[in-house]
């Protein structure tokens, strides 16, 4: 019998399993271990969370590989960690240390202006960030194995993500609507492979796992982007910049599970104390948004 | 017939997917109401520790040991065969204890350690399973009552099954494989109706004799 690691598979299957579920980002050990008691599916292992890299400006970088091993021993559930986008070394340190997911993250300051890192290269599975479905294919060509919607990390403002979601799933809705011979302006003007253009329109969905990020706070916020169609939510700076984090991580959990039960939301919505203080996209000078990172 | 998916968390559309492959449906199930008609259920994989929250969060514990007691077929795959499970290593408190086993939690190594590879599952015929294996625990030991149903070159255990309850390690509905849905439904339409395959065969105008039958 040949065991053969590191398939598409397996890459992609992993994501898989993370469906329905929420990352959390954390911290520390102690972050990890809160998340994974209040029902994480994962944890994204960074030495701040987006609402702190904005406060203090300069370039943000991969975390202390000492601060990552820690987080990987604290936990048994996956252990994600982000590498800048194009900084292919980085990712190359990440993928030594045997995190689990590697995220080419916007959240970062990109090392390179042009070009992503060519994630078919590397064992580890990839997560991109993406604002629409022309740059979700084309980092699955690069060959991302998940994908997320970039949201507007660090802000607490749902808007943004909600916007990206929409954006994806009715270009995804506009494709299925296309004949045949109309998908190749389609790829075209997707600036996407056309093959990939193709499969999405039949199969009405990413080839790979959809997950939204960036500005989810909140239980109900959480089942608005699974009710919009997302698969499952990372939560940055929204748990452990709340009043009450373990409270407010297992609450987005269930909310997570029971997207469409209105009723439960409400349940478990009582009393979780005061959610991360937010920022109207407004207050953000273009200079400074981290969706726009990445092409 | 239907066949309960728990859908807490997880790759439960995969299994919903496989058993709509093979004409067979399926439901979500996310409370015990959900519970109350099907003839089945498949705990897909996903996070155990989500999971466990999440059963026992919402009430799901005792409904499904209750289903598991009369019969109906229960198959987990990946982390619905550690929910399972009699024995987690490590001391975690069990979830479902319905399987006379000792498993291990991520017994290969993290998501690098993930892997492919042709599996022989004789109970399912000659043409081997196509199995993933992601992140996958392991059966380290298995009770008196516990067939195994395959295993890796090593020796280790990874596909189980102790009367009306089946597992494996790793992830057919990953794989277009419906061998393990198809013998799930088969238990299941046999939960439905025990008469089937019993020889009863009443007189067609007679009715029989509730007494004898009875017994």
């Amino acid at each position: 019998m040949t065991l053969e690691t590191s398939t598409w598979a397996t890459k992609k299957g992993l994501a898989q399993m993370l469906k329905g579920g929420v990352i959390m980002d954390v911290v520390t050990s102690d972050q990890a271990k809160i998340a994974e008691d209040a029902g994480a599916v994962a944890v994204m292992a960074l030495e701040r969370v987006p609402a702190d890299i904005r406060k203090a400006g300069g370039v943000a970088r991969m975390s202390d590989p000492e601060m990552i091993v820690g987080i990987m021993d604290a936990v048994s559930i996956p252990v994600m960690a982000k590498a800048r986008i194009g900084h292919f070394v980085e990712a190359q340190v990440l993928e030594a240390l045997g995190v689990d997911y590697i995220d080419e993250s916007e959240v970062l300051t990109p090392a390179d202006e042009h070009n992503h890192i060519d994630k078919h290269a590397f064992k580890v599975p990839f997560v991109c960030g993406c604002r629409n479905l022309g740059e979700a294919l084309r980092r699955i060509n690069e060959g991302a194995a998940m994908m997320r919607t970039k949201g507007e990390a660090g802000t607490g403002n749902i808007v943004e993500a909600v916007h990206q979601l929409r954006d994806v799933l009715s270009e995804i809705r506009r494709l299925q609507a296309m004949r045949e011979d109309e998908l190749f302006v389609a790829a075209k003007d997707l600036q996407a492979p056309y093959e990939l253009v193709r499969k999405v329109a039949a199969d009405g969905r990413l080839p790979v796992v959809n997950f939204v990020a960036g500005g989810i706070s909140t239980p109900a916020d959480a089942a608005l982007v699974m009710q919009l169609g997302a698969e499952g939510v990372f939560v940055g700076s929204g748990i452990f910049k709340s009043e009450d984090p373990a409270r407010m991580a297992n609450a987005i959990v269930q909310a997570t599970t029971f997207f469409d039960d209105a009723k439960k939301i409400a349940e478990v919505s009582k009393g979780l104390g005061a959610p991360m203080r937010g920022i109207a996209l407004e207050e953000i000078p273009e200079q400074e948004r981290l969706a726009v990172r990445g092409w | 017939m239907r066949i309960g998916v728990l859908a807490l968390q997880g790759a439960f559309r995969e299994h919903l997917d496989t058993l709509r492959a093979i004409g067979v449906e399926g439901v979500r199930v996310r409370e015990p109401a959900d519970l109350d008609d099907v003839s089945g259920l498949i705990l897909p994989g996903g996070e155990s520790t989500t999971m466990r929250l999440l059963i026992e969060r919402w009430g799901l514990r005792e409904p499904i040991l209750d289903l598991a007691d009369r019969g109906a077929p229960i198959f987990g795959t990946c982390a619905g065969m550690i929910v399972l499970s009699r024995d987690i290593a490590g001391d975690e408190a069990p979830i479902l204890p319905l399987l006379d086993v000792t498993v291990e939690r991520n017994a290969f190594g993290r998501q690098l350690d993930s892997f492919e590879a042709e599996l022989s599952v004789p109970v399912l015929g000659d043409t081997p399973v196509h199995a993933v294996f992601i992140r996958a625990p392991v059966i380290e030991r298995t009770g008196p009552g516990v067939n195994v149903l395959a295993r890796l070159d090593d020796g280790r255990v990874v596909a189980v099954r102790e009367r009306n309850i089946i597992a494996t390690a790793f992830h057919p509905e990953l794989a277009g494989e419906t061998r393990f849905h198809r013998l799930v439904a088969t238990m299941a339409a046999e939960h439905d109706d025990p008469g089937e395959g019993s020889g009863r065969r009443p007189h067609p105008t007679r009715r029989a004799r509730s007494t004898r039958l009875a017994r």
